[in-house]
């Protein structure tokens, strides 16, 4: 029962919504990069929004279901196929009990999300399914799923009425947005105005480094900081702060070079200053971000900052009630 | 002491109660803590108090930003007159100095470092006026440590040394972040040690290993609770110098579930610590000898 890996991916790894609540411990929220994308699937399949589902990072999986359920792939547009025949993305599919389902290449974007009707019911860690790497707990023991690995699942049943779910076109999220919003602030104080200007004004590139931990820039110059004596404990490099906790989303830049997101299975807290963070509406963009894709930095206030959240918050209301009404 | 108060992106409200690193601004934040936690503020997600600083994680949904900024201030005022007292424990950890695997790891990532040429125990003794290597890490063993902050990865302890600021060691961090450390090294950034819990990325100087476990994500060592995370910040740290023999001879008792830390309770009051901290630590020292 449930469903046989054969074939691994790239890194693919169990998450759900995350785990909040422990950063204090240097525990990160985890969870699905992508969080409007993990939530669609989810909701297509007829599944509460935080059940555990697959996140596939460029390469997807092979997988052999042996049951019977309903699945959704959502986020990046990377097409899949059941038993060789091409299937649609954000919608709900039936499967039945021995089909194997494909991955094709990557076409745009960086992260999938398969969500499978019951979820995949390993073992809650901390109160959530998602796996961190870094500590080695969560999803399939702690690692990314392998091949032979047997994925449970949880309650078998699902509604006939769900089959065939499906998002319309002006519903689905543009992955293609290259620009990425920023509230300036926490310790941008350390850069020279000059410097804050010319790191909104140029392109940045994103580096091989870029993962579930952080996303990390290249391209733009190096930036200026304002000459200081060195408070007592950060170190001298006039990059680094007395060690201090690190926001979801904010930017940091080690020895003013190359630009750091931190993103949900980010370190805690370090000693690099950071210059503002990236708007909470803005961090599902990052997770369909590919390297060597050219992205901008925009300043927005904090008013700004919540009407995109309220948007954001809308868009997702709007699409359940589709969902659920269709 | 007069706080800075900026948000990070629209979920943070970062505190920073001084520049500088010091027990007092640490025991502020500490205090703030406590009183937002007590607070019946609404829309509070996560408070991390490290340092110098604390950092709030709020749902703007739930409270505006601008109204839990002046509340947060309201409160930042109190914490400046809250008495610094705290129980606590002080905690025995056995380090094997000058150790193969953090040698290593520091030569492959030495483009990365201030001065490729030398070793970073080398470089720490020359920066902060040790002769040698051996009088540096016996500086770093003598005398106890504060933990002022617990993150970073998977519960990683910072350690502010519990002597005068001119005795403190102070090393910056690697030019460039290593994206490899071995799991348990001693680390030491700015002022601040600290003990990687897991093997992975890091910027500090790298001084030595212990064998004893910080994390527990198995539940498999009886010194550590559910939460996975063995420190928490106010523990007090002794570090012990230990030779190779002993520190193979811990890790054996480690994996057979024998290892037992040597660890006391105490009160500890900055006032005090203030007065005569020569003292103060010794008499703390030789409570957890006769322990």
């Amino acid at each position: 029962m449930g469903v046989k890996v054969l074939n691994s991916g790239l890194s693919t790894t169990i998450q759900d919504l995350g785990r909040p609540g422990y950063f204090n411990l240097g525990i990160p929220m985890s969870g699905a990069m992508d969080q409007k994308a993990m939530r669609i699937a989810n909701l297509l399949v007829g599944n509460p929004e935080n059940a555990a589902g697959l996140e596939i990072v460029f390469t997807g999986p092979t997988l052999r279901f042996d049951e019977a359920c309903l699945i959704a792939v959502t986020g990046a547009e990377m097409p899949f196929k059941l038993d060789g025949v091409s299937q649609s993305l954000w919608q709900s599919i039936q499967v039945e009990k021995g089909q194997t389902l494909e991955f094709d290449y990557l076409r745009a974007g960086a992260r999938s999300y398969l969500s499978i009707s019951g979820g995949i019911n390993v073992p809650l860690v901390l109160g959530s399914r998602s796996t961190y790497l870094v500590g080695s707990f969560g999803g399939m023991h702690g690692r990314p799923i392998a091949a032979g690995d047997i994925l449970p699942l949880g309650c078998r049943d699902f509604l006939a009425s769900q089959v065939g779910k499906k998002l319309p076109t002006e519903m689905l999220p543009n992955i293609g947005v290259r620009e990425i919003r920023v509230l300036l602030g926490l310790y941008s104080y350390r850069l020279t105005e000059g410097s804050i200007s010319k790191f909104f004004s140029e392109k940045w590139v994103v580096g091989s480094e870029a993962d579930r931990m952080g996303y990390r820039f290249k391209g733009g110059q190096v930036l200026e900081f304002v000459e200081r004596k060195a408070p007592f404990g950060a170190g001298s490099d006039p990059s680094n702060i007395v060690d201090s906790s690190y926001a979801y989303g904010s930017i940091q830049v080690p020895s003013g070079t190359e630009p750091i997101i931190l993103h949900r299975d980010a370190v805690s807290a370090g000693g690099y200053f950071t210059l503002g963070a990236v708007i909470s509406a803005d961090m599902d963009l990052i997770a369909q971000l590919q390297p060597n894709t050219c992205i901008q930095f925009v300043s927005i206030d904090m008013d700004q900052a919540l009407i995109a959240r309220a948007e954001r918050v809308a868009e997702m209301k709007a699409i359940r009630g589709y969902i659920s009404n269709s | 002491m007069g706080s800075r108060f900026t948000f990070g992106g629209d979920e943070h409200l970062l505190v920073e109660c001084a520049d500088e690193m010091s027990m007092r601004a640490f025991f502020k934040s500490l205090s703030a803590a406590q009183l937002i936690k007590k607070s019946p503020l609404i829309g509070l997600d996560e408070i991390n108090a490290g340092n110098a600083s604390y950092l709030i994680k709020f749902n703007p949904d739930s409270i505006k930003p601008a109204e839990l900024l002046s509340e947060i201030k309201k409160i930042d005022r109190i914490a400046e007159d809250s008495v610094p007292v705290i129980e606590t424990r002080v905690v025995e950890i056995p380090v094997f100095y000058k150790d193969p695997w953090t040698h290593e790891t520091g030569m492959r990532f030495r483009e990365r470092h201030q001065d490729p040429a030398v070793t970073d125990l080398e470089y720490a003794a020359s920066l902060n006026g040790y002769a040698t290597v051996e009088e540096f890490i016996y500086a770093h063993h003598s005398s106890p440590w504060f933990v002022s902050m617990v993150g970073f990865v998977a519960g990683c302890p910072w350690l502010y040394q519990m002597v005068e600021r001119q005795y403190q060691i102070e090393v910056p961090k690697y030019l460039r972040p290593r994206t490899d450390t071995p799991r348990h090294t001693i680390g030491h950034g700015g002022c601040f040690a600290c003990i990687y819990a897991v093997q992975g990325a890091g910027g500090y100087q790298m001084f030595g290993v212990t064998p004893v476990p910080i994390f527990d994500p198995l539940a498999t060592h009886s010194h550590i609770d559910e939460s996975m995370v063995f420190f928490r910040p106010g523990d007090i740290v002794k570090f012990r110098a230990i030779s190779s023999p002993e520190y193979n001879s811990i890790s054996a008792d480690v994996r057979d579930g024998i290892f037992s830390l040597k660890t006391i309770p105490i009160e500890f009051d900055l006032r005090e610590f203030e007065e005569n901290s020569l003292s103060y630590n010794r008499a703390l020292l030789d409570k957890l000898d006769g322990s």
